[in-house]
């Protein structure tokens, strides 16, 4: 008995100041996930912790995208920013225009000697978040693009194939008009409005959203959805809309719930939304690439992607990392890259492989036979034999969450049959450049 | 005649007045100050870079159609929210004053919704007139009337506006009570005997007696409508839809908070500070000196 304590009291002794050398570095990681996703992202960052015992990343939750990324400018104004944060695609432009608040991961691996493989990752997802000569400006993590989900119960009593999902969007108004005949009171509805029907409408008609590239050239962008093409469709939603044949859902995700509980038979939203999907929906469903205008001279090819990706901050305006925080950070990173990592995350969440090589292995194993339509989205990215275009490259533009909201209520008001597609459009031009012009001149270098 | 007590020396009065002077100074004062000097300012979100820009922050301001647009809005939710929120509690007030039974379980009842949060408050009439999983919204829909207040922007008004004016009634109605009972009673005997209807002795006799506490109320009134509204409209509409139900403290928000355009927002709350410092001003100048206990 005596000689366990002592034993004990040595090997304490032993440990104590070895422990205290290696007192982990803490890394602040903040994070606009809900749960369950937040949870299973903590997870993550808890698997990597057990896994070493030099850092520590502390995960914590700061509410929803935007809400995070205010919280996380308004702590690196108050020197207090987080060693990482999660950022929605659409905060982009405004990450990477942002000096020497973020630290690029190209100059972290590079300063660390970590290495990533970013070859293996989709062109799209490594596209959105690179400059264009390719060097990494943040950690894509969880990627999403914008896929059809639909009823195929719906489709029966209409007379429709539920097992061929309309490719064009003339056979899909023919389809909703035998939907509607069928007594189906909401043929068609949409989530994200401006990202599922102008962005990514955009991307795959390889036509520009902006100027220099959509974004990627230079601050000096100005948007182009005033377009015919765009016009075109969007007058077909607001006379859809009045014919009854598509609903409009609400801003941002708050269309998601038309489509679950049955009220709509189409619905154009993340794919991210499959998990919800899954959970909810009491009739079988099934999962479609975004149509395209037929005619379009190119079209279709890859769509863009959305959801988010991690940004390694500096502390504040005059205070950077130490290299050990920085090690830290590119560890982390690394961790998040591993195959296994990016593995779960897609099988449990719904969410893309941003990994290639994952993807080939899953699609080996038969994943995708057992879950019809999971590569659907993946597919869609690499439409077009996956050679991105400029239009397809993903959106580069400062202040596009206010853009976004611009041309949301834009099409809200021609909804509301306040004006026609054209002025919608228009506008929605107008208001954004002004916008973008603002951005311009407060991060001329 | 007044009676006047005065301090000898200057350490102690200073002394006795500084706690209240430190907190105005932090919590008033400063922040006050802060917004003044950033609506001069353009800025990037991360405060790396910044530009004097004299008044161009108010000159885009006051030029954006929208912003008249919003401003219009804002008129017209206040002036709502203000009579409908009077005038449903001044017709409660009046009810409550009869010697009814149970007045007091009414009372006590007719006060809860004050002690609700604006939110929680939207997200009530959220679950009642949401089109698809409303109690409300669904019955209105099968009725055949096309209710979905998130593309129509009358409707979306109008849900606002009752949600806001909901929330304001209890308050109101406690003043009024108030002012009803400070009535004499014998006023309104006398107006009884000489034959005076209850219609015509509300008119003659109790609207003028209440007055001042209508007047304190509709300043009180346009106050909330103003500046108090922001969480209902967030949670119900987050000012759609186009910007149906935009008022200027929701554009505040928006632009300082989601689009990070501190100078535009800072010009603005300078611009709605000017205002209520002048309706505050109207309030003390015209309408205390009526006020008669």
């Amino acid at each position: 008995m005596r000689r366990t304590i002592l034993a004990g009291a040595f090997a304490l002794g032993l440990a104590g100041p070895a422990t205290a050398q290696q007192q982990p570095v803490e890394i602040q990681f903040w994070h606009g996930l809900t749960q369950p996703l937040g949870g299973m992202l903590e997870q993550i960052a808890a698997d990597f912790n057990a896994s070493q015992n030099q850092y520590r990343v502390v995960a914590s939750f700061r509410g929803s995208y935007p809400e995070t990324m205010v919280a996380a400018i308004a702590a690196f104004r108050a020197g207090q920013a987080p060693h990482i944060v999660q950022m929605f695609e659409v905060g982009t432009g405004t990450m990477m225009a942002a000096g020497r608040a973020v630290k690029p991961v190209h100059e972290l691996l590079a300063e660390t000697g970590v290495q990533i493989p970013f070859d293996d990752y989709l062109p799209a997802v490594r596209g959105y978040y690179s400059l264009r000569d390719g060097r990494m400006m943040s950690m894509p993590f969880n990627s999403s693009t914008a896929v059809v989900f639909y009823n195929k119960d719906a489709f029966r009593r209409a007379g429709l194939d539920p097992e061929a999902f309309p490719q064009t969007w003339q056979a899909l108004e023919q389809a909703a008009r035998r939907l509607k005949a069928a007594g189906v009171e909401c043929p068609m509805t949409m989530a994200w409005p401006t990202w599922t029907q102008v962005e990514q409408f955009s991307a795959i008609h390889n036509i520009p959203l902006a100027t220099q590239g959509n974004g990627f050239g230079g601050l000096n962008a100005e948007l182009r959805i005033n377009n015919p093409l765009m016009v075109r469709h969007l007058q077909n939603l607001v006379d859809w809309q009045r014919e009854g044949l598509f609903r409009y859902g609400g801003r941002d995700g708050q269309g998601d719930a038309l489509f679950p509980n049955g009220t709509c038979a189409i619905i154009f939203g993340s794919s991210g939304l499959r998990a919800r999907i899954q959970r909810e929906a009491q009739f079988p469903w099934g999962v479609a690439m975004l149509p395209y205008y037929d005619g379009v001279a190119g079209a279709p090819i890859n769509s863009i992607i959305g959801g988010a990706s991690f940004w390694a901050m500096n502390r504040g305006p005059n205070a950077t990392r130490s290299a050990e925080e920085n090690r830290g950070i590119a560890q982390f990173f690394a961790w998040l890259a591993r195959p296994e990592v990016v593995r779960k995350w897609h099988v449990e969440t719904g969410f893309l492989p941003v990994r290639v090589s994952v993807f080939r292995a899953l699609e080996a194993e038969g994943f995708y036979r057992q879950n019809p339509g999971a590569d659907i989205p993946i597919n869609q990215l690499l439409r077009g034999g996956g050679q991105m275009t400029e239009n397809s490259m993903g959106i580069r533009l400062g202040g596009f969450v206010e853009i976004r909201t611009i041309i949301q209520e834009e099409m809200e008001r021609a909804f509301q049959g306040q004006q026609n597609a054209q002025q919608a459009l228009d506008n929605a031009v107008q208001r954004g450049n002004v916008v973008l012009r603002n951005f311009e001149r407060q991060n001329r270098q | 005649m007044q009676k006047k007590v005065i301090f000898r020396g200057v350490a102690l009065p200073v002394a006795l007045l500084l706690p209240q002077l430190v907190i105005t100074g932090i919590f008033f004062f400063w922040p006050a100050g802060q917004a003044i000097w950033s609506s001069f300012l353009r800025e990037d979100a991360f405060g790396l870079s910044r530009e004097f820009v004299w008044f161009e922050n108010f000159a885009d301001i006051l030029t954006d159609p929208n912003y008249l647009a919003v401003a219009w809005n804002t008129a017209i939710f206040s002036a709502a929210v203000a009579v409908l929120a009077m005038g449903v509690a001044l017709f409660l007030a009046v009810q409550a004053d009869k010697a009814i039974r149970g007045a007091t379980a009414y009372k006590t009842l007719l006060i809860w919704p004050y002690a609700v949060a604006p939110a929680v408050a939207a997200v009530l009439w959220l679950f009642l007139f949401h089109p698809q999983i409303g109690l409300f919204g669904r019955a209105l829909n099968a009725a055949g009337i096309a209710w979905d207040y998130k593309i129509n922007g009358g409707q979306a008004m109008t849900l606002v506006i009752i949600a806001a004016a909901w929330k304001q009634v209890s308050y109101n109605f406690i003043f009024f009570l108030a002012g009803l009972q400070s009535i004499p009673r014998n006023v309104l005997e006398a107006a009884a005997i000489d034959g005076a209807r209850p219609t015509r002795r509300f008119w003659t006799i109790v609207f003028p007696l209440i007055s001042p506490t209508t007047f304190f109320l509709l300043v009180v009134n346009l106050v909330y409508a103003f500046f108090d509204t922001f969480g209902i409209i967030h949670a119900l509409t987050q000012g759609g839809p186009g910007l149906a139900t935009t008022t200027l403290i929701y554009r505040v928000y928006v632009d300082g908070v989601q689009n990070l355009n501190f100078g535009s927002s800072a010009a603005q709350s300078v611009i709605l500070m000017a205002l209520v410092i002048a309706m505050t001003a109207v309030q003390f100048r015209f309408i205390e000196r009526k006020v008669h206990y």
